[in-house]
């Protein structure tokens, strides 16, 4: 008999959970964040602190990375969709298209800030002292040979990439290309370093299709690989890193390379700058191009490897879903994302003041995004 | 006849040796089999235990707190409207400013404001919700420090020195002035069993994961149990054996086997973009981890009821019983402990699984406890994932109590299981 009754309590609690997802999606009191690994620490900070003084439903905050955060913030209006997404990249023009073809027509554009992404090493050794070309040199899969034709790298060494770097063979613990932190890595540093060899920089300059053709054929590059703009050519050769165990991909838990660069003093790690300003008793970071990665330098931009992060709002949400205005208020406030706000504590490089000024009177005056440069 | 004889027992007793030495050997292998098992746990649970038994000790600092209505702004103490705009920190910052009288410059106030935690202004606006007459009076309060404090707290004293990268001297210098008066203090985190998560490793607790995972779980229950018990007692009892019950078997098997992210991909497709079930929600994350411990408990219901002799079934039937009169009143309560197990078995297989909800968003950042089915959620060991790739120190050892945590749930689970055997097993002989 127990048994029966225990059927009968669980047929009816599947009828119950089949029935009410039409009821549970109509309403939603929280706002809905999706988006970018990188900017997660810092949208959390102020989603909680929101909720917290404000007595609002806090904001809930989904780690999707930037790419999965725009397919699901382009993906349509209303509550099932999410209010606002994180990048740590500017939005590109496919997914703004994306956004338009479904009927998300007005997004506000946001800057909130930059990160700066260092290459460190364990402080029982010397802080290396790189360029963006050495490192270009160290990691790239192809680098220019000594006929200018393109060739697998053949660096086993530091000292092979740069007579002045120690005897120490070639170790980078890095990110995934899945990874926004490794895209912003390939796009500031790779291309960098690869911006320093004369003929690759003519080839991301050249719009010319014969031009193009000729620097390929100087580099050896397959005809199959052409591309209408010298650019695409230049990112595939820069972006490409090599795959012979010098460049080891450590996963998206920046934590994990720390903890393996404390146990290997040789190697080197690629990761945000809030994990080298908290764990700076165990690792210390590369300076690059003479500059060291610190809050100031990467604030002034003298420090060359740093990004901007951005985030995006639907404005047909604003109204609808209660606590959005309240939360772009708390995100833009001076206390918050100013020179000593509390996300500068976490490790968020503040923009200077103007810019700061610029994006929130675009949060106040629900200014939409057009499209343009993207 | 007789020499051959004794040859052939001498033969024996020479090999005997040799076969004695092969069995202790092939005794050895196995105690070097256990012996290595353990040795690997005690190790995984001396790593955890020592990284993260800190956890729950938290660094108190004690103060003198004014709760001065100007400061506050406010006039009235039962107008919630003033309370929520009061500046409850600034009351913090002035006990912080009279305790250390010498402190000037920007930069040096923020390093002092920043020794509490920025929670600790909620800590007094709820203290002064529950007493009025507070206001305007002065307390000696102990209130929760800063995970920077904290961590440097700790560390004073252990193997690799005091953790100073986030302290100036002149913060080093405050906290030792505030230790030598006895103003600071290890206390139990009760915030770490009380609270939902928080950026700020000192306010960040794991009841809110804990909720979550039993919302979650209660939802796979309910729906797995029944389905699971039908489906094992229609193809052990009803089922003609076919071709269609030979695949449909196949087929559940096959299930047990399939990684668990594509069960996430298939709710995710279902249940979300399909019938339209909000993301995060423990409701959505019950459904996916139905799907995955269904095939675990179906096959473990078929074994149990294969396990009641067919005796039982006969003897029923022979006094006239109707077929399902023999399993609801017979095969079912003989087969139940069985059962039983294998759906514990498979609750804690769902307790730990993340992958799945990967998909369907309740790898989320979620400060509110959930209350209900349908509020948005997280699991334990989406938890643990989160705090292992936040950037501050103090998460480390968050990190390791989140996981004994775990641990003792599963423990707990799987103890209950055997228990259950144990106790309701019956042995047919």
């Amino acid at each position: 008999m127990k048994t029966t009754h225990k059927l009968a309590i669980a047929g009816a609690a599947m009828a119950l959970t089949m029935a009410s997802p039409a009821v549970l999606a109509a309403a939603r009191d929280y706002v809905s964040v999706v988006g970018s690994s990188t900017v997660y620490p810092f949208a959390t900070v102020v989603a909680e602190r929101f909720g917290k003084s404000t007595g609002n439903a806090t904001p809930k905050v989904e780690s999707t990375g930037s790419g999965g955060g725009m397919k699901l913030f382009c993906s349509g209006v209303g509550t099932e969709h999410p209010d606002v997404t994180n990048a740590s990249r500017r939005m590109k023009s496919s997914e703004f298209k994306l956004c338009q073809d479904n009927g998300v027509k007005d997004v506000i554009e946001v800057l909130i800030g930059y990160d700066g992404i260092v290459v460190a090493n364990s402080k029982a050794k010397a802080p290396m002292k790189l360029t963006r070309k050495d490192l270009f040199l160290a990691l790239a899969l192809q680098v220019p040979g000594p006929d200018g034709k393109l060739i697998a790298n053949p660096n086993k060494t530091w000292k092979d990439v740069n007579s002045a770097l120690p005897d120490t063979k070639i170790e980078v613990l890095g990110p995934p290309p899945t990874s926004g932190t490794r895209d912003a890595f390939s796009e500031l540093a790779m291309e960098g370093g690869a911006k320093k060899f004369a003929d690759l920089k003519a080839l991301r300059k050249s719009k010319d299709a014969d031009e193009i053709k000729a620097l390929m054929a100087k580099h050896g590059i397959p005809a199959s690989a052409f591309n209408k703009k010298g650019k695409k050519v230049f990112k595939a050769v820069a972006h490409a890193i090599r795959e012979d165990g010098h460049y080891i991909e450590a996963g998206e838990n920046d934590n994990l390379i720390v903890q393996k660069l404390e146990a290997n003093p040789n190697a080197l790690g690629i990761f945000g700058f809030s994990f080298l300003d908290q764990n700076s008793d165990k690792v210390q970071g590369s300076i690059v191009e003479g500059v060291e990665p610190e809050f100031e330098t990467i604030a002034n931009k003298s420090y060359p490897i740093s990004r901007p992060l951005y985030f995006y709002v639907k404005k047909a949400h604003m109204g609808v879903v209660p606590g959005i205005e309240g939360y772009l208020a708390e995100f833009s406030s001076e206390k918050a994302w100013g020179e000593e706000g509390y996300l500068a504590d976490k490790g968020m490089i503040p923009m200077p003041a103007e810019l700061r000024a610029q994006f929130a009177s675009a949060i106040k005056n629900k200014q939409s995004m057009t499209g343009e440069g993207l | 006849m007789t020499n051959l004889n004794k040859s052939r027992a001498e033969q024996i007793q020479s090999s005997l040796a040799k076969r004695y030495r092969a069995e202790k050997r092939f005794q050895m292998y196995g105690y070097a089999a256990i012996a290595f098992g353990l040795l690997c746990v005690v190790i995984l649970f001396t790593d955890i235990v020592s990284k993260g038994y800190k956890a729950f000790g938290q660094t108190y600092i004690q103060l003198e707190v004014t709760y001065d209505a100007s400061t506050l702004g406010i006039t009235d103490v039962n107008d919630s409207q003033q309370l929520a705009l009061a500046d409850f920190h600034g009351i913090v910052k002035k006990a912080l400013k009279s305790r250390f009288t010498d402190v000037s410059g920007r930069k040096a106030k923020r390093d002092l404001y920043g020794l509490i935690s920025n929670g600790a202004g909620y800590t007094l606006r709820d203290r002064l919700v529950a007493n009025p007459e507070l206001l305007n009076q002065t307390e000696t309060l102990w209130l929760v420090a800063d995970d920077d404090i904290d961590t440097y707290y700790k560390s004073i004293g252990s193997d690799a020195g005091a953790f100073t990268g986030r302290m100036s001297e002149q913060r080093q210098g405050w906290v030792d002035q505030l230790v030598e008066s006895n103003d600071v203090e290890m206390r139990v985190n009760r915030n770490f069993f009380t609270q939902g998560d928080s950026r700020e490793p000192e306010l960040a607790g794991i009841r809110g994961a804990a909720m979550g995972s039993l919302f979650t779980l209660i939802i796979t229950l309910a729906l797995s149990f029944p389905i699971g018990v039908a489906a094992a007692v229609y193809l052990e009892e009803f089922a003609p054996c076919n071709r269609w019950t030979d695949l449909i078997e196949v087929n559940i098997n096959n299930l047990a086997a399939v990684p668990s992210i594509i069960f996430g991909l298939l709710g995710l497709a279902i249940f979300i973009n399909f019938f339209h079930v909000p993301r995060s929600v423990p409701v959505v994350g019950g459904l996916v981890l139905t799907l995955m411990t269904l095939p675990t408990i179906i096959i473990s219901s078929r074994a149990a009821i294969k396990a009641v002799p067919p005796s039982i079934r006969e003897a029923a039937i022979g006094v006239g019983a109707s077929p399902m009169q023999v399993v609801l009143h017979h095969v079912l309560p003989l087969a139940m402990p069985g059962m039983l197990t294998g759906a514990i078995i498979g609750m804690a297989q769902a307790l730990g699984e993340t992958a799945p909800l990967l998909m369907i968003g309740m790898v989320a950042f979620i400060v509110d406890v959930p209350g209900g089915f349908t509020d948005p959620a997280t699991v334990l060991p989406v938890q643990i994932f989160l705090w292992a790739d936040s950037p501050e120190r103090a998460f480390v050892e968050k990190t390791s109590a989140a996981i004994m945590v775990l641990l003792a749930f599963l423990i707990l689970m799987n103890t209950l299981a055997v228990i259950l055997r144990k106790r309701l097993e019956r042995r047919w002989l």
